[in-house]
């Protein structure tokens, strides 16, 4: 299994008809770590929503692997910065929701379960339900469950943004740690160019008018600020 | 309040009732209220120790049972259908909803005339009435559970591959029991009201009918025996779907757990 190369060709997107983004030319080559950066209403998160087909684009194309995007699939995941485990469920239930629905059996689709969440360090607490789990526990659990399926893309939305410092720190090692395993193309939405710059393969910097800077791995930190400060649209601090 | 204190307090409260109770009958008090023809709490357990003696009270306990259970378990079952259609479906919206909310004001009760023409049996129409009192309640706590799900639950469920009908089943249907439950809860209480009223106005057996009957023929402890009945099997079923509840969203967040 390879991972899946993501496109959008002269994408608008919005939602009720009001434009968020217009003009996006991207794409996340198959298997790299594609960083996307922007401020907050730049249309980062729904331009993962177009990827994950949860949204259709207004204008343009959205791409998969050469193939339009109809609709969600299995292939592409997503994994959200809110909490989207669902609280009836244990954390193992939730990895192993991923499985069920891909058909595997349930003696199997357990012991992968318990084999996800021993690899985010999680083994103890299988059997916990999610509000009896911290928010960067929480998040493990999504990140488990995200990749026992074994997408062929990852779509990640700000995963980290709402975690403390510390929490944040230790799950981005998790992250680069797991996914140094997988051979999935990942697309790592998130407005912090440290993290950006720490996890990506290459960088995007995204605005209303679509893509306005690129960057390939290795670049310094100040060439990135600078081109996020070129945007002038915005007043927000990224 | 500690959890050991609850019970006692709970109960010396129905022991304080009674007693005021007890006092007011034996001293014939007769303020702007007259408690000098009110048969006392010793009267009513007096009568309901007769009527448990007799095998025709427990036959009109099983029967008004047998009527709420059945029109309760339909309401549930319709109630949460139609609530998930018309919260989910447009189509489906646009064909119930007005219908809906249009039959919704109408009192149960004011269905009576409605069941005798509708029905053979009176029967049948207690049943239907008895529905008719619980299915709206179901029908809008479960609407509103599924609008107010959040969201992201169904979009993570859709990434991970799952169909509009594993949404349906691993989403929407665990996700609405809080809201259902509660428009079960406020169901099984109406049910109640309306099953009574029915049996008394069109029932030839059941709790309320014999209630009824024993007003008829000035049996005042008769009465009240009826009404500690309807109370009892009141507070016991409805008991029942509140422990049902908590057993089935165990999940949720409760400071409180009692």
């Amino acid at each position: 299994m390879t991972g899946l190369e993501l496109r959008a060709e002269d994408v608008a997107l919005g939602y009720g008809g009001r434009a968020v983004v217009t003009g996006l030319d991207l794409t996340a080559e198959a298997g790299e770590v594609l960083a996307v950066l922007g401020p907050s209403g730049c249309g980062k998160s729904t331009l993962l929503r177009a990827f994950a087909g949860l949204l259709p684009a207004a204008s343009g194309r959205v791409l998969a692997g050469g193939e339009p995007v109809t609709g969600p699939s299995a292939d592409r995941a997503l994994m959200f910065q809110d909490d989207a485990l669902l609280p009836w469920r244990t954390a193992r239930r939730n990895v192993e929701l991923a499985l069920s629905l891909r058909g595997v059996r349930r003696a199997e689709r357990r012991a992968a379960a318990d084999r996800w969440l021993e690899r985010v360090g999680l083994g103890d607490a299988a059997g916990r339900l999610p509000r009896e789990l911290s928010g960067g526990m929480r998040q493990r659990v999504q990140l488990a469950r995200t990749l026992a399926a074994g997408p062929r893309a990852i779509l990640m939305d700000e995963p980290f943004g709402a975690l403390d410092a510390q929490t944040r720190a230790s799950m981005q090692r998790l992250l680069l740690d797991v996914i140094a395993d997988a051979p999935a193309t990942v697309v790592f939405v998130t407005h912090d160019v440290d993290e950006a710059l720490l996890i990506g393969h290459r960088i995007a910097v995204l605005g209303t008018g679509g893509v306005t800077a690129r960057f390939p791995a290795g670049a310094s930190r100040d060439e990135v600020l600078a081109a996020l400060g070129a945007r002038t649209d915005t007043k927000e601090t990224v | 309040m500690s959890r050991l204190l609850r019970w006692p307090v709970r109960a010396a409260s129905l022991l304080a009732a009674l007693a005021v109770w007890q006092v007011l009958t034996a001293a014939n008090v007769r303020l702007w209220v007259r408690f000098d023809r009110f048969p006392g709490p010793a009267d009513v357990l007096h009568e309901f120790g007769r009527q448990a003696g007799h095998g025709q009270y427990w036959q009109d306990v099983a029967q008004s049972l047998v009527r709420i259970l059945t029109g309760f378990a339909l309401a549930a079952v319709l109630g949460v259908a139609a609530g998930v259609a018309t919260a989910r479906s447009r189509w489906a919206g646009d064909l119930l909803q007005p219908l809906f909310e249009v039959a919704r004001p109408i009192p149960a009760i004011a269905l009576v005339p409605v069941a005798i023409l509708l029905f053979p049996a009176n029967e049948q129409g207690i049943v239907f009435i008895t529905f008719a009192a619980a299915f709206f309640p179901v029908l809008v706590g479960t609407r509103h559970a599924v609008k107010a799900l959040p969201v992201v639950w169904e979009d993570a469920v859709r990434t991970l591959g799952g169909s509009r009908a594993r949404v349906l089943l691993q989403v929407v249907l665990p996700g609405i029991l809080p809201g259902v439950f509660g428009g079960l809860s406020i169901g099984m209480g109406v049910a109640w009201i309306c099953v009574i009223s029915a049996e008394m106005i069109s029932g030839d057996f059941g709790v309320g009918y014999r209630t009824w009957q024993a007003y008829t023929i000035v049996d005042y402890p008769g009465v009240l025996v009826g009404m500690a009945t309807i109370g009892l099997l009141g507070y016991l079923t409805s008991a029942a779907v509140e422990l049902a509840g908590r057993r089935l969203t165990r999940w949720l967040p409760r400071e409180d757990r009692s």
